[in-house]
């Protein structure tokens, strides 16, 4: 699993790290029962104070997404939600609000951008199904 | 010994009729890196030469490892590390010579603690140190800092000079400093962005007043920054609590409220915006905002419309 951070972001940097795990997870990359590295370790490759990972890590357990198991380590759990509700929903929001915005740039009518959700969503339905 | 290792209760200090650091009140805990911010003349290094009895207070008083500043004895000093802003060197010395000198003042000197400082900024223990560069003198003030590994480490702005390389360079080595548990950094800085790599809280002295001494997760949830527009003219602002700063644009304000609640979302609702919008800001934006006068009006970059 590849880690990056930046600072100077809107983003807190313990978030980068709990987005980047979460998404390592839904992308396949980590997969469940695999270990994650130490805090320590981690703090020291993206070079940062510890308790920020820890803070990462902590939440991660809080939310389900990896446990720790005392004196092994942190290990990715099976995932029902990757992310919580308010979680989905920000991010689907994120994504949404760059669709409309090019919709209107594209002068799309409403109608036209439920038509083509609809088909993607259809298409994704038909795909997993086989 | 309280779990405190620098305590100030109304620390004050006046030059001639100036203000240089108005009632500070600050309790640093053991084994946190700190982060004291403000702008240069704000009264970063005057609050540390008092809390290091190198400058008697005005009124009030700090202690340093449980002992009064004023009457720190040799034993307290040398479990204290101090890095000056100046980076002070004697110039006639070499490398070697520094270690040697600094080595016979102090109980404690671990010399692979030194190499490894001086090797990672690719110092030569013969070089003399008038031919350093400002920031391999930092490197090797660092390491000279470092080597009779106090337990309170405190540095006045280490970053200052220093290439994008060596900043990574004294990051990790403060890091390391902090990886034993009793350890302590206080250290001032300009680099915001070093900052939330390191801090574990961050203070902020603006005009000689403490603002902010918070840990650094709570300081970012605490400040909030909202985006109003107004097409026509922008109203006359009411009296916002916990108001940090207003920037004016073209026909935006941007308002940053610390510890907002639902009457602050009532009264910018009452301001008649034709959109309002809450966004996060950054860390450095934040701090910046914190620093700048309230009513700072715009930016400098107007200036290029005047020429």
């Amino acid at each position: 699993m590849e880690l990056s951070i930046i600072t100077g972001s809107q983003v807190p940097i313990y978030r980068q790290i709990k987005d980047q795990i979460c998404q390592a997870i839904a992308n396949r990359t980590l997969k469940e029962g695999e270990k994650l590295p130490s805090i320590r370790s981690l703090a020291d490759q993206l070079v940062l104070n510890h308790n920020t990972v820890a803070k990462a890590y902590h939440e991660l357990v809080k939310d389900g997404v990896i446990e720790s198991r005392h004196g092994r380590g942190a290990f990715v759990l099976q995932q029902r939600k990757v992310f919580n509700k308010a979680e989905r929903s920000r991010r689907l929001k994120q994504v949404l609000d760059l669709l409309i915005s090019e919709a209107i740039l594209l002068n799309c009518t409403p109608e036209e951008v439920r038509e083509e959700v609809e088909k993607s969503l259809e298409q994704l339905h038909s795909n997993s199904g086989k | 010994m309280s779990q405190y290792v620098i305590e100030t209760e109304g620390l004050t200090r006046y030059f001639g009729n100036k203000l240089a650091v108005d009632q500070l009140n600050l309790k640093i805990p053991k084994g946190e890196i700190f982060a004291f911010l403000g702008r240069n003349g704000s009264g970063k290094t005057t609050t540390i030469r008092m809390m290091l009895g190198l400058l008697k207070p005005s009124r009030g008083k700090s202690s340093i490892l449980g002992c009064n500043s004023q009457k720190l004895t040799k034993e307290y000093r040398n479990r204290i590390g101090y890095m000056t802003e100046d980076h002070f060197v004697y110039r006639w010395m070499s490398i070697a010579e520094c270690a040697k000198y600094q080595k016979a003042g102090v109980p404690n000197w671990n010399h692979h603690v030194f190499q490894t400082v001086i090797d990672h900024f690719n110092l030569s223990s013969k070089t003399k140190t008038k031919h350093l560069s400002r920031g391999e003198r930092a490197g090797l003030c660092l390491a000279l800092t470092l080597a009779p590994e106090p337990e309170l480490l405190i540095l006045d702005d280490p970053a200052l000079g220093l290439d994008p390389v060596a900043r990574m360079s004294l990051i990790e080595a403060m890091l390391a400093v902090t990886r034993k548990n009793d350890r302590t950094i206080l250290f001032s800085s300009h680099l915001i962005n070093d900052v939330e790599r390191v801090a574990d809280r961050v203070a902020i002295l603006d005009r000689s007043v403490l603002r902010v001494n918070s840990p650094m997760e709570e300081f970012r949830n605490q400040v909030k920054c909202w985006s109003l527009e107004f097409p026509m003219n922008f109203p006359d602002l009411p009296d916002i609590p916990g108001l940090v700063h207003v920037h004016q644009f073209e026909n935006r304000l941007e308002i940053t409220v610390a510890n907002p609640d639902e009457k602050t979302e009532i009264i910018l609702n009452s301001l008649g915006a034709s959109s309002m919008e809450p966004h996060e800001i950054s860390l450095e934006h934040s701090v910046i905002n914190y620093m700048s006068s309230r009513d700072r009006t715009g930016s400098l970059l107007k200036l290029a419309a005047m020429a």
